[in-house]
């Protein structure tokens, strides 16, 4: 996702106290930092590095160590994602039922590939290992809902309709 | 909480359902995602509008297991279920079923074209063969509600190890009924109790690893949506069995609706007092928190699931110590998956002799498989150790859609291997699969039929491994990177023999020396298709041809082999 700018959260913002709060429920233990984490990228949408700075000294963790686990995971991102994204299982069963044609028509539809966003910053383009729908594969999951049994002809119509209903 | 309030809760529930029938509504991920809420809503309002209710309950259930049909809706006591309900089609076994009691046969259950359905869907061929103990009553209850678990004699076994067995009595009884850990590698698991409880006047810790990161599995995932406070009651008597007081689950972040549903029931749990200080009014204190993963495969090894609910990078670390000894935060712990957990509520009741009558001599009890890929019935089966391969996958599953042919069925994602047709008649246990070249695993098995090449899925395998690698050490990180890119060029039309016997002499090397499971098992998918489909890989080579059309030839490659 080159084109999607990475910024910071000020401090003033509400979310920020609400972040606290979380970190405070866990009695500022350093074994809760992943769970901390998924907090902030759960409200936030990503991670921004100057709320890890903040997370860093509330669990007394160095920015470092905090650093390291942000990029170890999969899961956490330091960008902020598409206005709507697309998530397409690659997992077993879906990749010997087509995954591929199906990343391949979203990237040619939409002109974005693995791990970016359009350039209007409305689509984000991810793949995923295996969410364990694989009795529906191909399976895509657009905005947290899972569409089963996708097919390359159909899905850019899909998505079309997902991003022009929430214009 | 104490017997009599159990027993009461039980008497209670159970009075409610009397005399009525009971629509289940699967709620499960795959059967949501096929519309199965509007389902729900629409049977729920069309039943309280035909004044049904007083005889008619609706409820969400967990996974039914024949997810390829979904959304289903099945109906208690009739054990019927209907296939691809929509709105509107509630509303038509509503007006016949529930209201006159008529069967809607044109949407029956149905497994292979061209017979009957049967209105008893255990007489399908899909259940037939089944034999649910994890999945006893997965899809028959209310995941979310702690009565309806009660009322199917939910944490009875609980009060019957507190308040009549010893902790060496309970751990001899898992023993006796010969459990082995389901999450693939199948230690027996009364041992590992027994090896935590030897360490006393220290805290411990029950971890449960719902971290289910194989590729085409989803057996955990099913289990903790379907029935949460199976999980809940097995790790709070293991706790009891090794000494320990608290418990953690750490379940995949890609799993929302599971975490979810955990989350009411560890809360349901505390508010019954059957999670918390003295549990069933014994000396007995045990509490579960979940802890979510992050997104890294290789945090289902144990050693790195520790390490990440400690909060750091989940890397592995050797072992010696194992955890029993060493494990969260230096303290003995003991680790099960949660298949392993859900056996252990039904173990106790029945008593471990009667659980080792089903299955193997040295493969004890039932083991759940999530059957994906090219295959008619998809979805969650639960079938006794010792039924072979081919019973699965042709009988339950419904062999090959399409008319293709079968060509190999893969167990154990990453870290298993592929079965040819000619063996598809060995018995599904521990031993067995072990010594065809792959493993039991976790419970995934996706099949594949003639349009898959077996060089493109050991590439495929051997790319996850790549990317799954945590780095920590070298075998593992530079080892799976080589044999990926052999592989690539063998897959590109570029492959010469002498790559084929190069990956031959670097898998033991990647086997033999990589500090944990996952770069010791990486290179098991190359072996097997190597084993068994070396033609395949002959064909890639010499001939710069993909016999299933699956991999894209190098222009190159091919303009090489027209001007020799």
């Amino acid at each position: 996702m080159s084109q999607a700018q990475v910024v910071d959260v000020p401090e003033s913002d509400p979310r920020v106290k609400q972040m606290l709060k979380v970190i405070k429920n866990y009695q500022k233990r350093p074994d809760a930092l992943v769970q901390v984490l998924h907090a902030v990228q759960d409200t936030f949408g990503y991670l921004p590095m100057n709320l890890i700075r903040v997370v860093s000294k509330e669990l007394h963790i160095p920015p470092s160590r905090v650093f390291g686990v942000v990029t170890f995971y999969y899961y956490f991102s330091l960008k902020p994602k598409g206005e709507h994204n697309c998530l397409v299982c690659t997992g077993t069963a879906c990749y010997v039922k087509g995954a591929q044609k199906i990343i391949d028509q979203i990237s040619a539809s939409f002109g974005v590939k693995d791990g970016q966003t359009t350039p209007d910053n409305k689509l984000g383009l991810q793949t995923a290992r295996c969410i364990g729908c694989c009795g529906l594969a191909p399976a895509v999951v657009l905005d947290n809902e899972i569409l089963p049994r996708t097919d390359p002809a159909q899905i850019t119509g899909l998505i079309n309709a997902r991003l022009g209903a929430k214009k | 909480m104490n017997l009599a309030k159990l027993n009461d809760i039980a008497a209670a529930t159970k009075e409610k359902c009397k005399n009525k029938k009971r629509v289940c509504v699967c709620a499960g991920a795959a059967c949501i995602s096929s519309g199965a809420i509007q389902t729900l809503d629409s049977m729920k309002k069309i039943v309280k509008e035909k004044g049904l209710d007083k005889t008619v309950d609706v409820i969400p259930v967990g996974c039914i297991g024949a997810c390829h049909q979904g959304p289903l809706v099945k109906i208690l006591p009739d054990e019927t279920i209907y296939q691809k309900i929509t709105p509107a089609e509630a509303a038509l076994i509503a007006e016949k079923h529930l209201a006159k009691n008529e069967v809607v046969k044109s949407l029956l259950f149905a497994t292979g074209a061209g017979k009957e359905s049967p209105v008893n869907s255990n007489e399908t061929d899909f259940f037939k063969k089944q034999r649910k103990v994890v999945l006893e009553t997965c899809g028959n209850i209310n995941p979310e509600s702690i009565e309806d678990y009660i009322a199917v004699g939910g944490y009875q076994a609980l009060y019957n190890i507190l308040s009549t067995l010893s902790q060496e009595e309970v751990i001899a009884e898992v023993k006796a009924g010969g459990l082995r850990g389901r999450g693939g590698a199948g230690f027996p698991t009364g041992l590992k109790w027994e090896m935590v409880h030897r360490y006393i006047n220290s805290t411990k810790y029950v971890v449960c690893n719902g971290d289910e990161g194989d590729p085409g599995a989803f057996m955990d995932r099913s289990v903790l949506e379907g029935d949460p406070h199976r999980i809940l009651e097995g790790m709070a008597i293991a706790g009891y069995a090794v000494g320990a007081q608290k418990g953690y689950i750490y379940v995949r972040a890609e799993y929302p609706l599971a975490i979810k549903r955990l989350e009411t029931a560890i809360k349901q749990a505390r508010v019954q007092g059957l999670l918390g200080d003295k549990i069933f009014e014994t000396d007995f204190n045990f509490d579960i928190e979940i802890r979510i993963g992050a997104g890294a495969f290789v945090c289902g090894e144990e050693t790195a699931l520790l390490a990440s609910i400690e909060g750091k990078r989940g890397t592995p670390r050797p072992r010696p110590p194992y955890p029993a000894e060493s494990g969260l935060w230096g303290k003995p712990t003991l680790i099960n998956n949660v298949e392993t957990f859900a056996n252990i509520p039904k173990l106790i009741l029945i008593g471990g002799k009667e659980f080792a009558s089903v299955g193997t001599q040295k493969s004890a009890g039932t083991k759940v498989f999530a059957l994906a890929g090219k295959i008619m019935n998809t979805g969650l089966v639960e079938v006794p150790m010792g039924i072979t391969l081919r019973e699965i996958i042709f009988e339950i599953g419904g062999g090959i859609p399409g008319g293709k042919k079968f060509k190999a069925a893969q167990t154990g994602g990453p870290s298993g291997g592929c079965i040819p047709e000619s063996h598809l008649d060995t018995p599904v246990d521990y031993e067995s699969l072990g010594a065809l070249g792959t493993i039991m695993g976790s419970g995934g098995m996706i099949i594949m039929d003639e349009t898959s090449c077996m060089v493109d899925v050991a590439r495929y395998f051997m790319d996850f491994c790549m990317n799954e690698s945590c780095g920590k050490c070298v075998p593992c990180r530079v080892g799976t990177k080589q044999m990926f890119d052999l592989l690539n060029k063998i897959c590109t039309g570029q492959g010469s023999p002498a790559d084929l016997a190069l990956l031959e002499e670097l898998a033991p090397y990647v086997r033999e020396t990589s500090l944990c499971g996952l770069g010791m098992t990486a290179p098991n998918p190359l072996m097997s298709t190597l084993r068994y489909f070396r033609e395949e890989y002959m064909a890639h080579i010499n001939d710069h041809w993909c016999p299933a059309g699956v991999c894209k030839m190098e222009p190159a490659a091919q303009l090489a082999e027209a001007h020799s």
